[in-house]
């Protein structure tokens, strides 16, 4: 996500990096990139002059010119401003002293309200709370279906009182029914709507003057360009919206709506919707971003989902064999099965710093449906062959073949791609000692056997964290450290 | 209410946003750089991205010289024939086929609108004595068919679905039997919302465009790409990649009734070459009309 205006703005910086002067001139030529980078990404016109102008002063001030290296200053100027524009802080959900807690989306047509109601239940869910659905829209066609399907899906309780009722009835009946089931999170959908109409905006009025929410989260597209400022506007003024959520980042668009609608009503992007699976929403991180828009990657998020997520005995274990080259196709198909776990794994390779300076990462496909295939493979090997895939004859590989629906072809490849990332294990044991410090590090380390997917392997190695930028970690990365010893575990 | 009236009342926000800002800007001055500065910067806010925009611009500042053009309030005609001209290219009108099934595609991302103007065509269509059926191909999203079975009924026309989760060239392949069978004129197919960086589900689109052209000579007639009308520069990208993958014939803009001004069609009209042929412009059944280059820049420029 945002890769574009990431790749764009650090062009732009980029000049000014090793500089050990910087002229007015070399300061000026820069803000114009950055400019052109910003409005390119939809970050609203108005927006963009001020930031452009809060940079541009603070870098022909004295203490960046004195610097050392006056060009990795800006570049921290930079970064510390996105973090600002976006928010500073990551902000949370305001909880109710006594529950229920009430949140109602809104937003307009076809910014993903219903998908993220469904994904906000997962992650209240997550928290061992109990939500209930609230199905409010009785406009659009199958609206009040699809929350029930997706409600279905994650196991979550809907009410819904049809599409004859008015939506002011069905909040007021669904307070009852939430305390009825004794559920302390209430999430209620609304229709989508223009914020220009005014009969529907009273309508929101009058729903939460019944319902008194505790968070209204106004629901937006990141594809959303310049009018982005006006639907914030009109939605907060009408409605008081406390925080926002900002849906399909994980498309290529370059997300200048979250700066632009934090920018303009001040309030904080509470989470971000990725993909069409139904998982919960992330929680919205603006120094992650920043660093990320910046092409620092984002290591913390990386390892807070490997911590979520990864099975601590098994990747130790595992590791254990690796050192001892005990290394087996079960634990290769075991690996890759808790690679999966850490989500797509395009948004995986994002995380990690320096990987969208490789050359041609864009054109790898990095399509998860390999894995499923590589996982048939290996379940269709006997125990013996696991263990041993010497034993590997034509025959063998054939049946192997026939009984994953792949061919002969797929199997010598995935064994071949088991074998280099034996070797590479093996050399990466020495290295390992010193990266593994926490148990979950494990799991990018795993992430080194990317290196035998296909396609993969022709590129060159993953640089490490610190090459992403020379130097980078004394200015910028020094901030984030910060940050992560700030806001430990919640 | 004839077609412009109806045209330039839906398009009433858009205009009066970007319309009141030329109008701040015209009133009375006398022609100087600064005026283009402002104009810019205000085809920007509209979407239209800073290159096109400049070149629009430079466009207008032509044509301004070339008639001697001194006072600002005699801007908007210009600007209009600029407009114009970059808005009017080739193969704006829709390719119906005159004997056997035209089958259009519709294809975009996701909540740009695809079913909803799905439904609103059908209307449009069935209004002219047209013969329609629409295939449920968005098997993937929850309750889309139903969505789509609803907008069937309130139209009255025929669906086409299998259950969800079932594979959407299927889908397809069903209704053009069943339009051949029932003597269809046109024939609607749904697809899912898909990013367009998603290079699996961009597969799953070729695959349908391929069992279409395979199933029916010529077919798809049309593959119209829904945008939202509030997108901004990714709307370049959107159409880039959907045009590679399912060659798109034309744009159906959407929620233009709003405050959003829908500039990200100039870029894409021009650089990509795909003419603009719908414009959703409001809620009600009857609100997508035939793009009109001419209505909407003069929506968008006359105060």
């Amino acid at each position: 996500m945002l890769e574009s205006l990431s790749n764009s703005l650090q062009s732009a910086l980029s000049r000014l990096r090793g500089k050990g002067r910087l002229s007015e001139a070399d300061v000026q030529a820069a803000m114009r990139e950055v400019r052109l980078a910003l409005l390119a990404a939809d970050v609203n016109v108005k927006v963009v002059r001020d930031f452009v102008d809060r940079v541009r002063e603070r870098a022909v001030g004295q203490d960046v010119q004195k610097s050392l290296t006056p060009g990795q200053q800006v570049v921290k100027i930079v970064y510390e401003e996105l973090t600002e524009l976006m928010g500073g802080e990551q902000a949370r959900i305001q909880m109710a002293a006594k529950p229920p807690t009430v949140v109602m989306l809104v937003g307009l047509q076809g910014a993903g309200k219903t998908t993220a109601i469904a994904k906000l239940g997962l992650a209240f869910r997550q928290h061992q709370h109990r939500p209930l659905l609230v199905a409010a829209d009785v406009y659009r066609p199958a609206a009040i279906d699809q929350l029930h399907v997706l409600g279905k899906q994650v196991d979550i309780p809907v009410f819904d009182m049809g599409t004859d009722a008015n939506p002011v009835d069905i909040v007021r009946q669904g307070m009852l029914e939430a305390e009825r089931q004794g559920a302390d999170v209430v999430l209620v959908d609304t229709a989508g709507r223009l914020h220009i109409d005014e009969s529907l905006m009273d309508e929101l009025d009058e729903m939460k003057r019944v319902i008194q929410p505790h968070e209204i989260l106004l629901v937006v597209d990141a594809m959303t360009g310049q009018d982005a400022v006006h639907v914030a506007e009109t939605f907060h003024q009408r409605l008081g919206v406390t925080g926002v959520i900002l849906t399909k980042l994980d498309g290529d668009a370059r997300g200048g709506a979250a700066l632009t609608v934090r920018a303009v009503t001040g309030c904080p992007i509470k989470y971000v919707g990725l993909g069409e699976k139904i998982e919960p929403l992330e929680p919205f991180h603006p120094d992650r971003l920043a660093s990320r828009i910046l092409g620092m990657g984002d290591v913390l998020s990386l390892i807070e989902r490997a911590q979520e997520r990864i099975d601590l005995d098994k990747a130790k274990e595992m590791e254990a064999r690796m050192r001892s080259s005990s290394f087996t196709l079960n634990d290769f198909q075991e690996m890759f099965r808790q690679v999966r776990n850490l989500g797509p794994l395009d948004q995986v390779m994002k995380m990690i710093p320096g990987m969208n300076k490789i050359k041609g990462i864009e054109n790898v496909d990095l399509n998860d449906k390999r894995f499923i295939r590589m996982d048939a493979i290996i379940s269709s090997m006997t125990k013996a062959e696991r263990e041993d895939p010497s034993i590997m004859n034509a025959s063998r590989r054939r049946r192997i073949a026939n009984g994953s629906g792949t061919t002969v072809r797929d199997v010598n490849q995935l064994l071949n791609q088991f074998e280099q990332t034996r070797e590479m294990m093996k050399k990466m044991t020495g290295m390992g000692k010193r990266l593994n410090r926490k148990g979950a590090m494990g799991a990018l380390k795993a992430m080194g056997g990317l290196g035998g997917l296909p396609g993969l392997k022709d590129l060159p190695q993953i640089p490490g964290g610190e090459g992403a930028f020379s130097g980078g970690s004394e200015g910028v990365g020094g901030k984030s450290r910060h940050h992560r010893s700030k806001k430990k575990r919640k | 209410m004839g077609l412009f009236d109806k045209f330039k009342q839906g398009l009433q926000k858009s205009r009066s946003a970007l319309a009141s800002r030329l109008t701040n800007l015209f009133g009375g001055r006398k022609l100087d750089e600064s005026i283009f500065e402002e104009m810019e910067e205000a085809f920007i806010s509209s979407d239209m991205g800073v290159e096109t925009a400049m070149e629009l611009v430079e466009s207008i500042r032509t044509r301004a010289r070339k008639r001697r053009i001194e006072q600002a309030d005699q801007l908007p005609d210009v600007m209009i024939e600029a407009m114009v001209e970059m808005l009017n290219i080739e193969g704006g009108e829709m390719n119906l086929q005159p004997d056997g099934p035209t089958l259009v595609l519709v294809v975009g991302v996701n909540g740009a609108g695809k079913t909803t103007s799905i439904g609103k065509l059908a209307q449009y269509y069935k209004s002219q004595g047209k013969k329609v059926l629409l295939a449920a191909g968005d098997t993937f999203r929850a309750a889309a068919i139903e969505q789509l079975v609803a907008w069937g009924d309130r139209v009255g026309v025929d669906v086409v679905r299998h259950s969800q989760g079932a594979d959407p060239a299927a889908v397809v392949f069903d209704a053009i039997q069943a339009g051949r069978s029932r003597n269809v004129d046109i024939i609607l197919c749904d697809t899912a919302g898909r990013l367009q960086n998603k290079t699996h589900l961009m597969a799953e689109l070729a695959k349908i465009h391929k069992v279409a052209a395979r199933e029916m000579p010529g077919a798809p007639h049309e593959v119209l790409l829904v945008l939202d009308g509030t997108t901004g520069q990714n709307g370049m990208n959107q159409a880039k990649v959907f045009k590679e993958v399912v060659d798109v014939t034309g744009i159906v803009i959407t929620k233009l009734d709003g405050t959003a001004k829908g500039g990200i069609v100039f870029p894409i009209v021009h650089e990509q070459q795909i003419p603009v042929k719908w414009v959703g412009l409001g809620e009600s059944v009857d609100d997508l009309q035939p793009f009109d280059a001419t209505a909407f820049a003069e929506a968008i420029c006359r105060p």
